[in-house]
């Protein structure tokens, strides 16, 4: 599956759900926040939301600012 | 003599509150923020990197057991653009806090009043608290305080300047004008500066380039940290007023 993710293509993507996705991409779901179509889903709703073809996503965490 | 400061129910151990940008790495973040003893440290919303995984993660070295992360806005131009980062922030972190910039102008960095405005009313009706970076205007302080702000954190002087409190008579006045917490954020140099604001009966100073800027960052942080301290003590024991002409502290009974 093709999805956008932090603004880059990413072909091949084998996750079905948001949680699927963070495990294939080593990201640890509790640091972050995600949008999906600039929707933000919610942390609990992770393994049940199932991502389609085309889908743009915006994944956040925090870094260093003032 | 228990002098904490109390904002929306939460309590907090110092008054000063540091940002966490602009170090040379995370490990010298972690040790300036140890060494200013601040309770708040203030993050940015960024994009994950996705590429590179291996990358190291703030939130490694700055536990948010041990102190209250406070998200900003930084960067946000719009109404729109502040209101999608403060909610995603909600969604990444731990509480409803954040420190709210709408951002007016890229030299300046000035906040863009009317929009801090609008994003204020709208966060603080979702539940946010928040702590909206402002100009040193006592009416607008007054308007924001009615828009449902936490407290409201008027700049000493431009983000990163180090100039100082820039105008001490309206922090004073916005002191007088609202009956919330006052908090200075933005553009002091050295712990003098941080001593003044709080001198002036300022609840807490948030404060980030003038510890990360500094040649020895962590010695830096603990000047700061006495800074805040001595300003709030000599606040509250109440300095001698200003007088023109001198009075001796010597007596002149016995002189010979």
């Amino acid at each position: 599956m093709r999805l956008k993710i932090n603004g880059e293509i990413k072909d091949n993507i084998r996750a079905a759900t948001l949680k699927e996705l963070l495990e294939e991409l080593e990201i640890i779901s509790g640091r972050v926040a995600i949008e999906v179509n600039e929707a933000i889903v919610k942390r609990a709703d992770y393994d049940t939301f199932r991502l389609k073809e085309g889908d743009v996503l915006e994944i956040v965490n925090f870094v260093g600012g003032g | 003599m228990e002098d904490k400061l109390v904002i929306n129910g939460i309590e907090f151990k110092s008054r000063l509150w540091v940002g966490t940008g602009k170090y040379k790495d995370f490990d010298e973040t972690a040790r300036a923020i140890e060494a200013s003893g601040a309770d708040v440290v203030t993050v940015a919303v960024r994009r994950v990197n996705i590429t590179d995984r291996k990358s190291e993660n703030l939130l490694d070295f700055v536990d948010p057991k041990k102190y209250k992360i406070l998200p900003n806005t930084a960067g946000c131009y719009t109404v729109e653009d502040a209101l999608r980062y403060s909610r995603l922030a909600r969604e990444a972190g731990v509480s409803d806090m954040i420190k709210l910039e709408v951002i007016g102008d890229e030299k300046t960095l000035f906040p863009d009043v009317i929009g801090l405005l609008e994003a204020t009313g709208i966060l603080a009706k979702e539940g946010f608290t928040v702590f909206p970076y402002t100009n040193d205007d006592p009416i607008m302080a007054k308007r924001l305080a009615d828009a449902g702000a936490a407290a409201v954190m008027p700049l000493a002087a431009p983000i990163g300047s180090g100039l100082g409190i820039r105008n001490p008579y309206n922090l004073k006045i916005i002191l007088e004008t609202i009956n919330l917490p006052v908090i200075v954020d933005a553009g002091v140099g050295t712990a003098s500066d941080v001593a003044i604001a709080m001198e002036l009966g300022c609840d807490a100073v948030l404060l980030n380039t003038a510890i990360a800027g500094a040649k020895d960052p962590i010695a830096m942080a603990e000047a700061m940290k006495h800074g805040v301290l001595a300003g709030r003590l000599a606040y509250k024991a109440g300095r001698i007023p200003r007088k023109l002409y001198a009075t001796a502290s010597s007596p002149i009974e016995g002189m010979l």
